[in-house]
């Protein structure tokens, strides 16, 4: 038996595997897109991770603190402590903000953390260690170990570098700790508090002339910031953290995420409209993608309907054409599959958001364009069985 | 044999490019190793110690205003001036009180001439009395005598004992005058000392850090006119953060940065531990002094100080980067066989730049991951990555 498919191809390689990798550029956008989808999602992850929270504690009535405002007093997780099931709880603190020198300025989202706790994903340098002036830089900010980078008042040197922290929206992590990025929330510019003191000065009723001592007390009341976003508590093992949530909504009068809602809100509230965007935008590029497919395997079949004839004239038989047909289709989506894999996995690291090539992603998307392919080559069979073998000679 | 050569290469293609992928797949995609960079138990010196933001502040401040509310009178220093102890520094105006004063005076000095009076009145009366009881003795003799009646005699015994009460109540007279003399003289006194009070001492050699009150204002009591400090008695009124509070004592040794020279490290000594505690921070107070106070310090500036505690020698140590945390128990990643294997340890002291001192649980010759390129499981398989 001789492979019909095998000679064919090999007569006209060159136009058959540039036919496969166009297919195949095509296949890396629409895999790009399922990629950039999936990296939103992730990225939702990726603060879950970097928490390692059983419960996120909020403002009471917030979706906080990424999807609404939240603050709480960062002496309230002592309260939390009490309660039965409490393992941990800790305070934390966000906020997005442009850092870095005046060249290179990166928008990033600092989170204030407690300097003793471990961070994950660090591939470079160390945890943070001291209780001011350190940071802890994702990769894709670009800061490197020993930077010094200014945030408003004061010089923090990078001491580690971690790999995959980003924010729901994509910016790359900076840890710093905690009583840092409550300053950082809440300082104002030198001129403004300058003025704030004149006029808490000049309130006879904050400033009174019979007690000189007073406004030192109103002063340090005003400039000083004891709140955070949110505060994380982990569980004590044994215990259900949607019922230690409860608990704590009941008492403590906040209102409290177990991690799973969490995520509901980071993916389903803070992110969804991007994603139904990108979904909709992933579910026409597959369309298309399938259809460009499957033309260009049905009119591979078509422009090869003489010769087919002339196969018949001389009495191959029909199941050999039909492998043939079959075969190029498969061989067509292999190459295209194979060369858009490829692809992506170069250029996904340009793109500026986080892309995740998922393994399952990827065997769906080979599953669809093989299944593509032997759809338009049955199209292709039915046209070229039917096609007379005189048509060789009379074409 | 033209057409094999030919099939044959595109065969050697489709092969090479199917191995490729495969490859791909086993170096890059999921199924590859992660890649790591191991570490080993590291044996050496430790120095911990802890690090916190203070201000620069005085240990000996003084403020220096009056005790009753007044109008600031003249001022003979000036921001920045040295003062010494028991300088007069300004005064205040004394209104009224110079009057007062010389009133007293003289008031002190009319009773005085009343004392004078009332000693004559007292020896007038005694005189008086001796007299009369002499008269009394002789008549009561005559009377013995029968050469008066009793009737006279006892009229003069009267006499006597009215001198005698006469005397008494010139006695009493000049008692009384005394104590107003000595009143008198005490509140001459009070005055006095109310008009030293007017005077601004300086309490002590010091610094004029700030004239807050010009001559001619009116102030009410204990307003700050100047404020002296100590300059020896600088230090750094640090924070530290509870957590590490318990191994600081008065002596240890530290550096101190300051703000307005952030190059530059000084020397300086724990000088006290401050007994009371921020509840609300959960920070403590540390007051760390200067081994030798520099120039131009100035009052609430920014300082970063690190308080270095004993070193501990030659212990086991690992980079606090290695140290992971598995239902909040601590371990490391130890490579075995190429698949990683959580093994819980027991920490020590940890230091400032990220060492982590390891009192149990592995052994020197275990290869520990470190930096790993995706999150660590039980069992993965990993690959060495060379350092950069």
């Amino acid at each position: 038996m001789i492979s019909l498919a095998y000679r064919d191809i090999g007569n006209s390689f060159g136009r058959y595997l540039f036919t496969g990798l166009g297919i195949g550029l095509l296949i890396g956008v629409t895999l790009t897109m399922a990629g950039v989808f999936r990296g939103m999602v992730e990225d939702g992850r990726a603060l879950l991770t970097a928490a390692d929270a059983d419960i996120w504690v909020v403002q009471q009535n917030t979706l906080g603190p990424f999807a609404e405002p939240s603050s709480l007093p960062d002496d309230f997780y002592r309260g939390l402590l009490t309660l039965e099931g409490v393992d941990q709880a800790r305070n934390i603190a966000y906020l997005t903000l442009e850092i870095g020198t005046a060249e290179n300025k990166v928008r990033v989202m600092l989170q204030g953390i407690d300097p003793s706790a471990p961070i994950p994903r660090l591939v470079a340098g160390r945890p943070l260690t001291r209780p001011h002036y350190e940071l802890v830089v994702d990769k894709r900010s670009g800061f490197h170990l020993g930077d010094v980078i200014p945030i408003h008042r004061h010089r923090y040197k990078v001491v580690g570098v971690t790999e995959g922290m980003r924010s729901p929206s994509g910016d790359p992590m900076v840890f710093l700790p905690l009583k840092d990025a409550q300053e950082i929330q809440f300082l104002k510019d030198n001129d403004a508090v300058y003025r704030d003191r004149k006029r808490l000065q000049e309130n006879p009723r904050l400033n009174p002339a019979a007690n000189p001592g007073l406004i030192d007390d109103v002063e340090t009341a005003f400039f000083s910031n004891h709140r955070v976003n949110a505060i994380l508590v982990n569980v004590r093992s044994g215990y259900d953290s949607h019922r230690v949530a409860a608990e704590i909504k009941k008492w403590l009068r906040v209102t409290a995420y177990p991690k799973d809602e969490m995520e509901q809100i980071l993916i389903g509230n803070l992110i969804a409209m991007a994603s139904k965007q990108i979904g909709l935008f992933l579910v026409i590029l597959t369309i298309v993608t399938a259809a460009i497919i499957a033309l260009t395997v049905y009119s591979m079949t078509q422009t090869k309907l003489k010769e087919i004839a002339v196969l018949k004239l001389i009495g191959t038989p029909n199941h050999l054409i039909s492998r043939m047909i079959l075969l190029e289709a498969l061989g067509l989506g292999l190459i295209g599959f194979l060369s858009g894999k490829l692809a992506v996995t170069y250029w996904a690291p340009l793109f500026p958001k986080h892309v995740v090539m998922q393994v399952d992603d990827t065997l769906r998307a080979l599953v669809i364009t093989l299944l593509i392919c032997v759809l338009a080559s049955i199209a292709g069979i039915r046209s070229a069985l039917a096609v007379p073998p005189s048509s060789a000679i009379g074409g | 044999m033209k057409l094999f050569n030919r099939h044959f290469l595109y065969t050697v293609t489709f092969v090479l490019l199917v191995a490729g992928v495969l490859v791909l797949i086993l170096v890059k995609g999921p199924l590859a190793p992660v890649s790591v960079k191991v570490v080993q138990l590291q044996r050496g010196d430790l120095h911990p110690a802890v690090f916190g933001v203070g201000t620069v502040e005085a240990l000996r401040s003084y403020r220096i205003g009056p005790t009753r509310a007044g109008r600031l009178l003249n001022l003979h220093v000036d921001h920045g001036d040295y003062v010494k102890k028991g300088q007069l520094l300004g005064e205040m105006d004394p209104v009224d009180l110079p009057e007062r004063l010389k009133a007293a005076a003289l008031n002190t000095d009319k009773i005085e001439h009343s004392v004078e009076a009332a000693e004559a009145a007292v020896d007038e009366a005694r005189e008086r009395y001796h007299q009369a009881r002499k008269e009394a003795v002789r008549y009561r003799k005559l009377v013995e005598k029968k050469q008066v009646s009793q009737e006279l005699a006892e009229s003069r015994e009267s006499e006597a004992r009215a001198a005698e009460d006469k005397l008494r109540e010139m006695q009493a007279n000049l008692a009384g005058v005394k104590h107003d003399l000595e009143r008198a003289s005490e509140e001459y006194r009070a005055l006095e000392a109310q008009f030293a009070d007017l005077k601004l001492i300086s309490p002590a050699d010091g610094l004029v850090t700030a004239r807050e009150v010009e001559p001619g204002s009116v102030i009410v009591a204990g307003t700050p006119v100047l404020r002296i400090v100590d300059p020896d008695s600088f230090w750094i009124h640090t924070r530290i953060d509870q957590v590490h509070s318990g191994q600081i004592q008065v002596g240890q040794n530290a550096k101190i940065e300051l703000r307005s020279h952030p190059d530059e490290k000084l020397g300086g000594r724990v000088k006290r531990v401050e007994l009371i505690a921020d509840s609300l921070t959960e920070e403590r107070w540390v007051d760390v002094g200067f081994n030798s106070v520099p120039e131009g310090l100035s009052l609430g500036m920014l300082a970063n100080v690190t308080i270095h505690m004993a070193t501990l020698n030659q212990v086991d140590w690992l980079p606090s980067a290695a140290i992971v945390y598995r239902q909040g128990r601590a371990g490391v990643w130890v490579i075995r066989e190429g698949k990683t294997d959580f093994l819980p340890v027991s920490i020590g002291v940890r230091t400032l730049d990220g060492k982590v001192q390891i009192t149990r649980g592995i052994a020197t010759t275990d290869r520990i991951a470190i930096y790993p390129a995706k999150p660590l499981k039980e069992g993965v398989r990993v690959a060495e990555m060379p350092d950069d």
